[in-house]
């Protein structure tokens, strides 16, 4: 195939985009915790850029997109990018060089594991934190990007549709953070001592860095500058408006007020929505995902008082739920007249492709909750996953990292 | 000499300044304080979930005056930082043995 200069630039573009996602959600966490947590939280993000596109290079990339062993797995020829060159992929994004892909989706690899640790903030030791999101890479990322995205996966055979990274990363992600609530169990003083967010503008201003960022993300998963990609780029604005205006509507109901961090929530949880059916969707289609996903989530932040985990900053219930919702949603709401690599919903009269998405979900979500669950237990058990009380009382900056994020 | 402690609330901080200043009160040191009297805390609401937060947030003005001075200091001090809604806070006053300043090493009132 002959690569297309406007599709390689865009895809660069696109992937420049999306490694600011992963700083960008850094300041989104860091500003819901307390202040003396920021850094670490910071941190717990921040070093995955580092550790995960690593991994990816020498193992991840060939384990989730190399050549094809029985649909579960890529094998390891391509490990330390062998062969992923100058010259397109004969299976993927055929327009642009190999190695544009390949670091495109490097970033979708490196942000997964950081929209896990909003479950356990606040508590977590730093290196069993790496132990864990390294080799959670290893066993749950790079086996359900090949399933899902990758060219003979068996979730992919099966019709299952994820445009940008609902099952992949945001239900991946979701599910693992449940795992970990659960693991790891509630802060010092949870339901007690009033934790509350330390600086919500630095929340609002990550969320801001989301949501460019998620431009890339969706709109570049068309992986070429065309119509797909600017349909993208639009269900992906719309569903994040949508939720974030949902989100507040609903809060300012059962509330009395309207919050910020509602706002910022609202958006988060309308753009992880919008995410697998961003390049399958109409933009009337996009703006009901939206409002679905600021309603849905809601529902679940709210409900996860009644549950008892400490699932600190909400990554089930926004990203574990969003993703869930929108991979059905496209079950429901695609349809070909958009995209014609995609399939038609039940709106276009078709249901096999909502069955689809359901046995997506199932696989996805018990496979990344059960292997999570494990992965933790055996670490906890060898190592300990958690900081110990003086520390979890001192704040991770000075116990871990010997800082602190405001001098006096 | 006494020491004359003042908690009021922040906003009120620049008119109990300048009233001070014009009875001819020359330095003060400030804290920002938190704390709860008669005056409950408020509620936060993160992601619906409901915050009661108990201590209200202070400035506290500490003076040192001439025995001759405490009631005219008091008096500007409350008329000052009066709102007349709860929480308008409380003015403490305290012996105090010695003052020296640093600078000369002076001694009592002509260290003030």
């Amino acid at each position: 195939m002959q690569i297309n200069g406007a599709d390689t630039a865009f895809v660069l573009i696109s992937a420049a985009f999306v490694l600011l996602m992963t700083p960008g959600l850094a300041i989104f966490y860091a500003g819901m915790v307390r202040s003396k947590n920021a850094l670490g939280t910071i941190m717990q993000s921040f070093i995955l850029i580092s550790l995960i596109s690593i991994e990816w290079v020498y193992i991840g990339y060939s384990m989730a997109f190399g050549p094809d062993v029985g649909g579960l797995i890529g094998n390891l020829s391509w490990i330390g990018l062998r062969g992923v060159g100058l010259e397109p992929s004969a299976n993927y994004a055929t327009t642009i060089p190999h190695i544009v892909f390949m670091i495109f989706q490097c970033m979708f690899a490196v942000i997964t594991p950081a929209l896990i640790t909003g479950a356990f903030a606040e508590r977590m030791r730093f290196g069993p934190f790496l132990v864990f999101s390294l080799i959670w890479t290893v066993l749950v990322y790079n086996p359900v990007c090949h399933w899902v995205w990758g060219a003979g996966g068996w979730l992919n055979k099966m019709g299952v549709l994820d445009f940008a990274g609902g099952l992949v990363v945001h239900l991946s992600c979701g599910t693992a953070a449940l795992a970990a609530a659960l693991v790891l169990g509630p802060r010092k003083g949870y339901g007690k001592e009033n934790i509350i967010p330390h600086s919500l503008p630095m929340t609002l201003m990550g969320t801001g860095l989301l949501w460019f960022g998620w431009f890339g993300f969706n709109g570049g998963s068309a992986l070429a500058a065309n119509g797909i990609a600017g349909s993208a780029f639009v269900a992906t604005h719309l569903g994040g408006m949508a939720g974030m205006a949902m989100w507040i509507t609903i809060e300012w109901v059962h509330r009395g007020k309207p919050t910020t961090l509602g706002a910022a929530s609202g958006a988060i949880a309308g753009l992880a929505t919008i995410t697998p059916a961003a390049g399958f969707v109409n933009p009337n289609y996009a703006i009901i995902i939206g409002l679905l996903g600021g309603l849905v989530c809601y529902g679940a932040v709210a409900a996860k008082s009644k549950f008892g985990y400490d699932d600190s900053l909400d990554v089930v219930g926004i990203h574990g739920v969003g993703g869930t919702l929108g991979t059905l949603c496209v079950g429901i709401f695609a349809s070909t007249l958009i995209n014609v690599c995609g399939a038609d919903g039940v709106l276009r009269g078709s249901f096999s492709l909502l069955k689809s998405q359901i046995l997506g979900v199932a696989v996805v979500g018990l496979y990344s909750f059960g292997m999570s669950f494990i992965l933790l237990k055996l670490i906890d058990r060898f190592v300990g996953l958690r900081v110990t009380e003086d520390t979890e009382i001192q704040g991770l900056d000075l116990g871990l990292h010997s800082e602190t994020a405001y001098s006096e | 000499m006494k020491k004359i402690e003042a908690i009021i609330k922040p906003f009120k901080l620049d008119e109990v300044k300048e009233a001070l200043r014009d009875i001819g009160i020359k330095g003060m040191t400030i804290t920002e304080v938190k704390g709860y009297g008669r005056q409950k805390g408020h509620k936060e609401v993160y992601r619906g979930a409901e915050y009661t937060v108990d201590f209200v947030s202070k400035i506290k003005v500490e003076i040192i005056v001439d025995q001759s001075m405490v009631d005219q200091v008091i008096e500007k001090i409350i008329h000052a930082a009066r709102t007349g809604k709860i929480g308008d806070g409380k003015i403490f006053v305290l012996p105090v043995e010695d003052v020296i300043r640093v600078r000369t090493g002076e001694k009592g009132i002509d260290a003030i």
